[in-house]
């Protein structure tokens, strides 16, 4: 194993158990850090506004990404559209800290995803199902994420992704060996990354929940359900007070199981973001490449 | 049976976890306020974002009830964010957090992920051992009574001072079970 891919793997390691939040300025990163963020997602729109201004989303400003990294101590994470492996050398040439190939962005390419083993810098990806996950883990991918529905602060989808991903690994797990070949091909990702969900009964790299979490007990529920940490994008800075938010949802994150402690937390937090039902929307971000 | 707590706010903790477990240790994780209060006899400070661990350490009131554990004998190794959670002091004049090492550390020191490696080096009393660094900060400055353990390329990664080891890599990531005997005969 390439001694690169498994320091970025390690990377991912050091962010569990914390909450890496979407910013769109140097004072919101800021907000985020004090607030207790294990890493900020630096771009210029978050998920909500891109979703409400239709068009295309790309890669955001270097510039701007590069005052994100003056701005904070904590890693720096940024966001290229899937298959666009130019965007990927830029953001890897201003030695961002992690990519997220995002479906939140328009895809660059409707057929391949990066190649990310080429890669030094560590990709993260969003996955709806195990199959997804252990496609791009093959790709080079060193950190999964459930993709959810981005800018809906509605959790229903990141549920399913997870739950899907659980069962999926549950099955792997509870196959015999010798049935591990037909799974590989039903599942259509490579035999070894199989065998080793089979052995582990997890994923080979660390898996955050993300999409449509919004309130303390969302992020709770995502942990309960085997999320390692979580990934908020519009659930903070559309809210009525972000850092009280956002101190929150660290908290829970931390302390998941303690639902006394939750309920402190989720004490007077201001206005939640609005939100929109996964039935009133028209473009769903996680039908993005698979 | 020793009974090692871990430090379980953020971070890398459950690797240490099961590097304990599999040398026959009991351990316990400290996620708030009352654990702090359990019986236990050793305590690691894990890898992880050293602002996170440092601000919940302060929310949850678990701060000085850990400080004045430390100074009263309590054995303790910080790993990475750990180390720099023990060191008096953090060079660029940021706030530092238990600084029960009178040691300068320097946060991101080899610079971003890019810069992040995997070594073997010269361990004092242990022999070379491997040495995983991930965005890891190492040592500046070592007060009266710190005692070097290992350097690479001349600057200093592993301290120790009376009943505390901070080291600024992964032993926990790099199955590297001889640190885990020096720091549980502390």
């Amino acid at each position: 194993m390439n001694e690169r891919y498994e320091l970025n793997k390690q990377l991912a390691q050091m962010l569990k158990g914390g909450v890496i939040m979407d910013v769109t300025t140097p004072e919101q990163a800021k907000v985020a850090q004090e607030a207790g963020a294990c890493a900020v997602m630096a771009l210029e729109k978050i998920p909500a506004d891109i979703r409400a201004a239709g068009g295309v989303a790309r890669m955001s400003d270097p510039k701007m990404i590069k005052e994100i990294q003056q701005a904070v101590s904590i890693p720096v994470m940024a966001k290229c559209r899937i298959g666009h492996f130019a965007e990927a050398r830029i953001l890897e040439a201003i030695e961002i800290d992690y990519i997220d190939e995002s479906e939140v962005l328009s895809p660059a390419d409707d057929v391949y995803h990066i190649d990310k083993e080429g890669f030094s810098v560590p990709f993260v990806c969003g996955a709806k199902d195990l199959g997804e996950a252990l496609r791009r883990i093959a790709e080079g991918a060193s950190m999964i994420r459930t993709k959810g529905e981005p800018g809906t602060g509605d959790i229903v989808q990141a549920v399913r992704h997870m739950r899907k991903m659980n069962k999926q690994i549950a099955e792997i797990t509870a196959l015999r060996k010798d049935e591990l070949y037909q799974a590989a091909k039903e599942l259509q990702v490579p035999y070894h990354l199989v065998l080793y969900v089979h052995e582990n009964h997890k994923l080979p790299v660390v898996n955050f929940a993300a999409g449509g979490i919004a309130t303390p007990a969302d992020a709770a529920l995502m942990m309960q359900l085997g999320a390692e940490g979580v990934f908020v994008g519009s659930g903070i800075f559309k809210s009525g007070n972000p850092g009280k938010r956002a101190a929150a949802i660290v908290k829970a994150v931390t302390n998941y199981k303690d639902a006394a402690m939750l309920a402190q937390l989720s004490e007077d937090l201001g206005e939640a973001m609005v939100g929109i039902n996964e039935n009133e929307i028209e473009l769903l971000m996680a039908e993005r490449g698979k | 049976m020793m009974k090692v707590a871990v430090l379980a706010l953020q971070g890398a903790f459950v690797e240490h976890e099961r590097m304990l477990r599999n040398m026959g240790m009991e351990c316990m994780e400290i996620r708030q306020e009352k654990d702090v209060y359990r019986d236990f006899d050793a305590i690691i400070l894990p890898g992880g974002e050293s602002t996170v661990m440092g601000k919940l350490l302060r929310d949850y009131n678990l701060f000085s009830i850990l400080k004045e554990k430390i100074q009263g004998g309590l054995p303790v190794l910080g790993t990475c964010a750990g180390l720099i959670l023990l060191a008096e002091n953090l060079s660029g004049g940021e706030t530092p957090h238990l600084a029960t090492m009178p040691i300068t550390v320097k946060r991101n020191a080899y610079g971003r992920q890019l810069g992040s490696f995997r070594t073997e080096a010269e361990f004092k009393g242990l022999g070379t051992i491997p040495m995983v660094f991930i965005r890891a900060p190492y040592i500046e400055e070592t007060g009266e009574g710190v005692e070097i353990l290992a350097e690479i390329d001349g600057r200093i990664v592993a301290v120790r001072y009376k009943n505390q080891i901070g080291v600024s890599f992964h032993p926990e990531l790099a199955d590297c079970t001889s640190i885990y005997r020096m720091f549980l005969q502390l």
